[in-house]
């Protein structure tokens, strides 16, 4: 049994019947237990090992790769631009990390309709950090049965060196963690020279360490806790669940009544001796890095990580039985009703999933790297030239925001004769520079006190880099 | 403090803020007291106590609150008090530390300085006429331009009614790096007296005298008279050829140029007026504003206009 709260059953009694509860003592906060996880080896491992491989390598190589003389992501949060892969983006473009965060919701969506929390078991960073971690205390304490002897020991110079060896190692990752992590925002080059010489910024120390406390917390000490109390996701996940989600599920009608019993029995002779597939072994229960048992149904705090399948399929090998006692399948499979995978609820998800990546690929596709805005000049409305015609003053600025220096050709339109002076801005890479612009107009050509006019610009270095204003003329009306 | 408003509330008021915020906290802590239960011993039949509330008929334990979540009630409480005892908040008291919004833009100032001062004395270092060459500088003194002068004188430095234009080479006091400097240090008071005491005809007269000077369409004959006049009155500051002195501000009256001339109006009505009422042109002195390091960029910045295309 796990340790979770247990149920009271609070039926109210019949009337008039009086029987006394049996007096249970509640605790309502069970403390913690510690879940000696189990190694166990298996395809679904292999797939989950695999998975984290690649993150950690992406997360740790990535900023130590560089484009155009830059890191390859680069979050520069001071100069308030992000690099990331060849493009630079401005906090102007925030809606665009919106789109992103958007479909990374509907494709969690998306996936944990289809496979249930394997967005948890394989690719979640706590996991990953949290197997990573497990895996050195394996390392360094052997295995899980060694590793419970260990702890009841008395402190000796054995146990002494391995815990102290393996908190140093978790130390290191989360160390590596952390100012990995900051290379994100800083470039990590610099960084590593910077940090150990005490040069770097105090806020990088204080990250590096925030990060590095953190990591070693959630994976040397809190590890599956954070799954069960503090990740929101497990909360609601639940509602995107339906019958034909694929769950880790124990097969209860082929597995039941569990039990030891002699090797030397065939599956068929046990079958007919009255025993079900499940030989009790406990294996399942021990390789579960959130410590449940998955004999008992579908729980919250399964993250799917399919270490249990991998550990029944051990077992049915060594039996000779056959394999999927405990597999991927969905509530309706287990009930032998037919599953439809290709279900309206899925493909809703899909659809949405796809509209978010086509609208992000549009934004990203059509994303323009200028800016510009046209005030017009506040101490006047309009002037009178030396040759009597009329002249409106705009401030114009642009921000260039493309990573080459741009000329600009500006131009105006919305009256007949309309000049402007300056008609070509320069502006430098990355730089956001103002422009007082002189409209001029004949005065007969004004009929109205204020006519609608553009201003357009227009890049003679890439003619798609090019946007255009509404203003206002205001001159005097033609008596 | 030395504030221009006295932003100290009379004692009442001050007693009644204090009175509300410290009542809340002590309520607050009052009802999380009040409410605290410490055992949950089940009674004699075993039944824990419920709040009775029951949904589908799963039922409520009433059961004490964590005990860290009860430990962080205690702490924002403490954490409020600790807060009003070192920053204003309790009326009129002003907070241990000192800590006040004037102080903090006080500091934010004194920052900035630290941050610009060695930028602005570097570019005083610089010439006026090199200084307006460089690019870097004249991005920095287009925003002190625009913050401190393009309200008269226009975001183009074109001006306007009554506000120089700074970038043609037609200058009252002088462009040279000195007299704008002058300029912009001790400002300008540009004073044209009312000629009302010439009467009508003389005005005309001196009107039409002035329309000659730049070529305008004038009459001849009363310009003829008016040449009389503006010898012996205007010549002093405008010169006996009408081209101005800019030891006194005097504009040059030969060029068409017009400081005073009103979109749609004509230059003999602009020159009417001035005659008959005066003209008063005012340049503030800005070093008291901006300071000297300010000045200098920003003259160099005027003197910069003389290059643009």
């Amino acid at each position: 049994m796990s340790d979770k709260i247990p149920a009271r059953d609070v039926t109210p009694d019949p009337v008039g019947h009086h029987e006394p509860r049996a007096v249970v003592q509640q605790e309502m906060y069970a403390s913690r237990r510690h879940i000696y996880v189990r190694e166990i080896k298996g395809f679904f491992q292999r797939l989950r090992r695999c998975a984290n491989w690649l993150l950690m390598l992406a997360f740790f190589v990535t900023p130590w790769i560089q484009w155009d003389g830059r890191p390859l992501i680069w979050f520069d949060l001071p100069g308030r631009e992000f690099h990331i892969f060849a493009a630079t983006f401005y906090p102007q473009e925030f809606i665009l990390l919106s789109w992103l965060l958007i479909i990374c919701a509907f494709g969690l969506f998306f996936i944990t309709v289809f496979a249930g929390r394997v967005w948890c078991g394989y690719t979640c960073p706590q996991s990953v950090w949290t197997f990573l971690y497990i895996w050195v205390e394996h390392r360094l304490e052997g295995s899980r049965n060694r590793r419970i002897k260990l702890d009841r020991q008395p402190m000796n110079l054995d146990k002494a060196w391995r815990k102290t060896a393996k908190h140093i190692i978790w130390l290191a990752i989360a160390l590596a963690t952390g100012v990995t992590f900051v290379g994100y925002f800083t470039p990590i080059r610099e960084l590593v020279v910077e940090l150990p010489t005490l040069q770097a910024h105090g806020w990088a120390y204080f990250w590096s360490g925030f990060f590095l406390v953190f990591t070693y917390l959630n994976a040397g000490w809190l590890r599956e806790q954070v799954c069960i109390y503090m990740c929101p996701y497990a909360r609601f996940q639940g509602v995107m669940f339906d019958a034909d989600t694929l769950i880790v599920s124990y097969d209860e009608a082929r597995g039941e009544p569990r039990g030891s019993r002699k090797k030397s029995l065939s599956h068929q002779q046990a079958r007919e001796a009255g025993y079900g597939d499940c030989i009790d072994c406990d294996l399942c229960v021990q390789v579960c890095p959130t410590g449940i048992d998955i004999r008992d149904g579908l729980q919250y705090e399964c993250i799917t990580c399919a270490a249990c399948i991998d550990a029944c399929d051990s077992v049915m090998d060594r039996m000779n039985y056959p394999r999927g006692l405990i597999r991927y399948t969905t509530e309706n499979a287990l009930e032998g009703k037919p599953t439809h995978i290709l279900r309206p609820r899925l493909m809703g998800y899909l659809v949405a999933l796809l509209v978010m990546i086509g609208l992000f690929v549009w934004a990203l596709s059509d994303r323009m790297p200028l800016d510009f805005e046209v005030e017009r000049e506040r101490g006047q409305l309009y002037q009178m030239t030396r040759d009597g015609r009329i002249s409106n003053v705009f401030s114009l600025t642009l921000r260039n925001q493309d990573r080459e220096d741009h000329e600009f050709r500006l131009e105006v339109s919305g009256l007949p004769g309309l000049e402007i002076d300056p008609d070509t801005l320069r502006v430098p890479a990355g730089a956001s520079r103002r422009f007082a612009v002189q409209v001029t107009a004949d005065a007969e050509v004004l009929e109205l006190p204020s006519h609608p006019i553009q201003l357009n610009v227009q890049s003679q270095q890439n003619e798609r880099i090019a946007l255009e204003r509404d203003t206002r003329f205001i001159g005097e009306a033609r008596r | 403090m030395n504030n221009l408003w006295d932003d100290s509330l009379s004692g009442f008021w001050s007693a009644w803020i204090i009175v509300l915020t410290l009542g809340s906290i002590a309520f607050a802590f009052w009802i999380l007291y009040a409410n605290r239960k410490t055992d949950k011993v089940p009674d004699a039949d075993g039944n824990v106590e419920t709040t009775g509330h029951a949904a589908d008929e799963i039922e409520e334990y009433d059961n004490p609150l964590p005990r860290w979540w009860f430990q962080l009630y205690v702490a924002t409480i403490v954490f409020s008090l600790g807060y009003l005892l070192l920053y204003p908040g309790l009326g009129n008291f002003t907070g241990l530390l000192g800590w006040t919004q004037e102080g903090q833009w006080e500091e934010e100032v004194a920052r900035a300085e630290e941050r610009f001062t060695p930028i602005f004395a570097q570019y005083q270092e610089i010439p006026i006429p090199e200084l307006a060459r460089d690019e870097e500088a004249m991005l920095v003194a287009d925003r002190i331009y625009q913050n401190n002068c393009a309200v008269c004188h226009g975001a183009n430095a074109q001006g306007g009614y009554g506000f120089p234009n700074l970038t043609n080479d037609d200058w009252l006091y002088g462009g040279e790096p000195e007299q704008i400097m002058t300029s912009l240090v001790r400002g300008r008071n540009g004073l044209m007296p009312s000629f009302q005491t010439l009467g009508a005809n003389n005005i005309e007269n001196v009107t039409q005298y002035v329309l000659s000077l730049s070529d305008l369409e004038h009459e001849a004959d009363r310009a003829e008279q008016g040449a009389a006049v503006y010898a012996s009155v205007c010549a002093a500051c405008h010169m006996p050829d009408g081209s101005g002195n800019q030891a006194l501000g005097a504009p040059n009256l030969t060029n068409d140029i017009w400081l005073y001339q009103m979109p749609g109006q004509s230059v003999a009505d602009s020159v009417r007026q001035t005659l008959r009422n005066g003209r008063n042109g005012h340049m503030p002195a800005q070093e008291a504003y901006i300071g000297a390091e300010r000045v200098h960029l920003v003259a160099a910045y005027v003197y910069s206009l003389r290059f643009r295309d």
